[in-house]
C-alpha cells in the first residue's frame, strides 16, 4: 500500500516539483542582471537532466574504469589483474567466443532477413498483415519469448511423444530428436542466436521498409524500362540506395548483440558453453566479483567504442545538414 | 507494392490481356506468396502455440504438443493461469511492475522534455560538446555503469526499493529521450518562438504554452516505446532489485524459469501475461508505437 502512495506521489509530483523548478527558478532569473540572466538560464535549464546523465551514466563509467583496476573490496590497486582474469579464464573465453557469434550471425540475419523481408512484402497487397506478423515479437519481452522458445525446443527422450514444435517437426519426418540448448557448443549458441534474430528482423524490417518507401517508383521503373531482371534490380539499384539505412541498422543490431543479456539468461543462464559476456558480467557481479566484473564492463564498452565513434560522425553530419 | 502491381496490371491490359496471360502472371508470383506466407507461419507460430498451450491442462502439456488441442477434445482450461498466480509472490510482483513502469516513465519524459528544450532553443558554450557526449552516452552499455549505481544506491540507503529503479531508469533512458526531442523540438518553426518572445513571453511561457503543447505526438510515442522498455526489463531490475521484496514480473518469472528444472509448463501463463500489455499495446496503438521505435534510429 505504502508503495502505491509513493508511486502516485511520484507520478504526480515529480512533475509538479519540475514545474516549481521551472517558473520559480525564472523568477529568480529575471532579477538577475541581463548578461548574468543570459549566461545562467541555459545551465539551469539544462541542469537536470545533465545531472541525472552525469549522476548515472557518467561519473559510473569513470568509476568502473578505477574499480576495475582494483581488488574485491575496492582496498587495493591490483594493475592488470582482472583483465588478465578475463583473457586468460577458459568460462571467459568462452563467453568472449559466443558474443563474437552473436555480433556476426545474429547482426547479419537479423539485417539480411529484414531487407530481404522487406523487399519481399512490398510486391503484395497483404503487405501490412504480414508486416505484423513479423513485428509480433518485437513487443515480447526477452522473457516471455524465452518461454515461448523453451516449448519450440523442448526435447523429450526419442520413442516418446515429442510436445516441443521443432523435435515434432523432426518427428514427422523420421529424424531422432534433437537436444537444442544442451547439444554444445554449436547447436545450442546457434538456437539461442535464431531466438534472438526471430526477436530482431520485425525491427529491421520496419527501418528498412519505411526507407524502401521513399525510393522512386521512377527509378525502379527506368531499370526495368532498360530490361533489368527483379533480381537485378534488388540487387543493382535497390539494395545500394537502401545502404545507408542498412548500416544505421546495423550498428543497432551490432550494440544489441553485445548487450545481448536476457535471452542467454533465461534460456540457459550460461549453462553448457552459452555464456555472452554480458551473461558473465551478471554472473561476476552476484558473487561480488566487483574488480572482474567491472573488467568485464570495460570490456565491453571498449568493443561498443567503434559502434559510438561511427554514431556520433553521423550525427555531426546530420546536424551539417539541418 | 501495390502501385507496381496496377501498372503492371495496366500494362498487361495494354497488351490485350487475355484471361491465360493473367493466369500466367498469378503462377509465377505463386513462389513469392510461398515465400511471405512461410516466413511469417514461421514468425507467429511458437507465440500462437505458446497461448494456446497456456489455456491446455498441465497434463495435456506434459504429453502432447499444442498442436493436438487444435482438434476435439480440446480440453482448454485455465488451470495454468490458477496455478502460476496462486504462487507466492506472482500477484503482487504484477503490481509492482506497474509500480516501477509508470513512475519511471513519468520521471524521465519530465526531465528529458525540460532538457531537449535548453539544447533546442538556447544558446550556451559547451552545449554541442554537451550534446555529444549525449549522443555517445545512448549506446554506452549499462553493465559499465552498474556497480557504482549500486554503490550510490547503497550509500543513500535506497538500494531494493522501487525508488531505486525509477532512478536508474531514468538515468540510463534519458540520452535517447533527450536526443529525440531535441531533435524533434528543433524542427519546430522557428518564428513562433520569436514572436513569442517578441510579445514578451519568457522562456518558461515559451516551454510550457508552445513546445510541450506543439511535441505531444513525439512525447506519445516516445512514452509507449519508453513504457514498454521498462515493463519488459530485467537486467535493471534484477541488478537492484534481485533480491528485494519488490520484484517486478519479469524478475519472478525469470527466477520461476530457472528453479524448476522440469514442469515449468505452467509458466506459458506467466509468459502470456506478462506480454498481453505490450502485444495489446502494440495493437492498438500500432501507428505511435511503430513510429516510437522506429524515430531513433531513421534520420533523427
Amino acid at each position: 500500500m505504502d508503495q502505491i502512495i509513493t508511486a502516485v506521489v511520484a507520478v504526480v509530483g515529480v512533475p509538479l516539483v519540475l514545474l516549481g523548478y521551472i517558473i520559480g527558478g525564472e523568477k529568480v532569473m529575471e532579477r538577475l542582471p541581463d548578461r548574468l540572466q543570459g549566461w545562467a538560464r541555459p545551465y539551469f535549464w539544462a541542469l537536470p537532466a545533465v545531472g541525472f546523465a552525469t549522476i548515472f551514466m557518467v561519473y559510473p563509467m569513470v568509476r568502473t574504469v578505477i574499480i576495475s583496476f582494483r581488488n574485491n573490496d575496492d582496498t587495493e590497486w591490483i594493475g592488470l589483474a582482472n583483465y588478465k582474469y578475463f583473457f586468460t579464464f577458459p568460462d571467459t573465453l568462452t563467453a568472449l567466443r559466443n558474443s563474437v557469434a552473436w555480433l556476426v550471425f545474429y547482426t547479419f540475419f537479423a539485417v539480411f532477413l529484414g531487407l530481404i523481408i522487406a523487399i519481399l512484402v512490398d510486391r503484395v497487397r497483404y503487405e501490412s498483415l504480414a508486416k505484423i506478423a513479423i513485428f509480433l515479437p518485437v513487443p515480447i519481452s526477452a522473457v516471455a519469448a524465452s518461454i515461448i522458445w523453451k516449448f519450440m525446443f523442448d526435447y523429450q527422450p526419442p520413442g516418446t511423444t515429442q510436445t516441443g514444435t521443432l523435435n515434432a517437426v523432426l518427428a514427422t519426418f523420421g529424424r531422432d530428436p534433437v537436444a537444442w540448448l544442451i547439444t554444445g557448443p554449436f547447436v545450442n549458441n546457434a538456437a539461442l542466436i535464431f531466438v534472438g534474430i526471430w526477436t530482431a528482423v520485425g525491427f529491421c524490417m520496419v527501418i528498412i521498409s519505411a526507407s524502401l518507401k521513399a525510393i522512386s517508383s521512377e527509378v525502379l521503373e527506368a531499370a526495368r524500362i532498360d530490361g533489368a531482371t527483379e533480381l537485378q534490380i534488388v540487387r543493382l539499384v535497390v539494395t545500394p540506395l537502401l545502404w545507408p539505412t542498412i548500416t544505421v541498422v546495423g550498428t543497432t543490431m551490432l550494440i544489441n548483440a553485445l548487450k545481448t543479456f536476457d535471452i542467454v539468461y533465461v534460456m540457459t543462464n550460461g549453462a553448457y558453453d552459452t555464456d555472452v559476456i554480458a551473461t558473465r558480467m551478471f554472473s561476476q557481479l552476484q558473487s561480488s566479483h566487483f574488480g572482474r566484473a567491472a573488467a568485464v564492463g570495460v570490456v565491453l564498452f571498449i568493443a561498443i567504442v567503434p559502434l559510438l565513434i561511427v554514431n556520433i560522425r553521423r550525427f555531426q553530419q546530420q546536424e551539417e545538414q539541418r | 507494392m501495390s502501385a507496381e502491381v496496377t501498372t503492371r496490371r495496366e500494362s498487361a491490359v495494354e497488351r490485350g490481356a487475355t484471361a491465360l496471360d493473367n493466369l500466367g502472371y498469378r503462377l509465377q508470383r505463386l513462389p513469392l506468396h510461398l515465400v511471405i506466407i512461410i516466413i511469417c507461419a514461421i514468425w507467429i507460430v511458437p507465440t500462437v502455440g505458446m497461448v494456446i498451450n497456456s489455456f491446455r491442462g498441465l497434463q495435456d502439456m506434459s504429453q502432447s504438443g499444442w498442436w493436438t488441442t487444435l482438434f476435439p477434445p480440446h480440453g482448454f482450461t485455465l488451470e495454468s493461469y490458477r496455478q502460476v498466480l496462486a504462487i507466492e509472490g506472482v500477484a503482487p510482483s504484477i503490481l509492482y511492475s506497474v509500480l516501477i513502469t509508470i513512475p519511471a516513465t513519468v520521471i524521465q519524459l519530465t526531465i528529458a522534455t525540460m532538457g531537449a528544450y535548453a539544447f533546442a532553443w538556447m544558446r550556451f558554450p559547451g552545449r554541442n560538446l554537451f550534446f555529444i557526449v549525449i549522443v555517445g552516452l545512448m549506446v554506452v552499455p549499462i553493465q559499465m555503469t552498474l556497480i557504482p549505481v549500486l554503490q550510490i544506491f547503497k550509500f543513500l540507503h535506497i538500494n531494493g526499493t522501487i525508488m531505486a529503479v525509477w532512478l536508474a531508469h531514468s538515468g540510463y533512458g534519458l540520452p535517447f529521450e533527450v536526443f529525440l526531442l531535441r531533435n524533434y523540438l528543433g524542427g519546430l518553426p522557428r518564428e513562433i518562438f520569436e514572436s513569442a518572445e517578441v510579445d514578451g513571453a519568457g522562456h518558461s511561457t515559451r516551454f510550457l504554452r508552445i513546445a510541450v503543447p506543439m511535441t505531444i505526438p513525439a512525447i506519445a510515442s516516445l512514452t509507449i516505446f519508453v513504457f514498454l522498455g521498462i515493463w519488459n526489463d530485467l537486467l535493471v531490475a534484477l541488478t537492484f532489485l534481485g533480491v528485494s521484496a519488490y520484484r517486478p514480473f519479469t524478475v519472478v518469472i525469470t527466477g520461476l524459469v530457472t528453479s524448476f528444472g522440469g514442469g515449468w509448463q505452467f509458466l506459458t501463463a506467466a509468459a502470456v501475461l506478462q506480454m498481453a500489455l505490450p502485444l495489446a499495446v502494440f495493437i492498438f496503438l500500432q501507428r505511435y508505437f511503430v513510429r516510437g521505435i522506429t524515430s531513433g534510429s531513421v534520420k533523427g
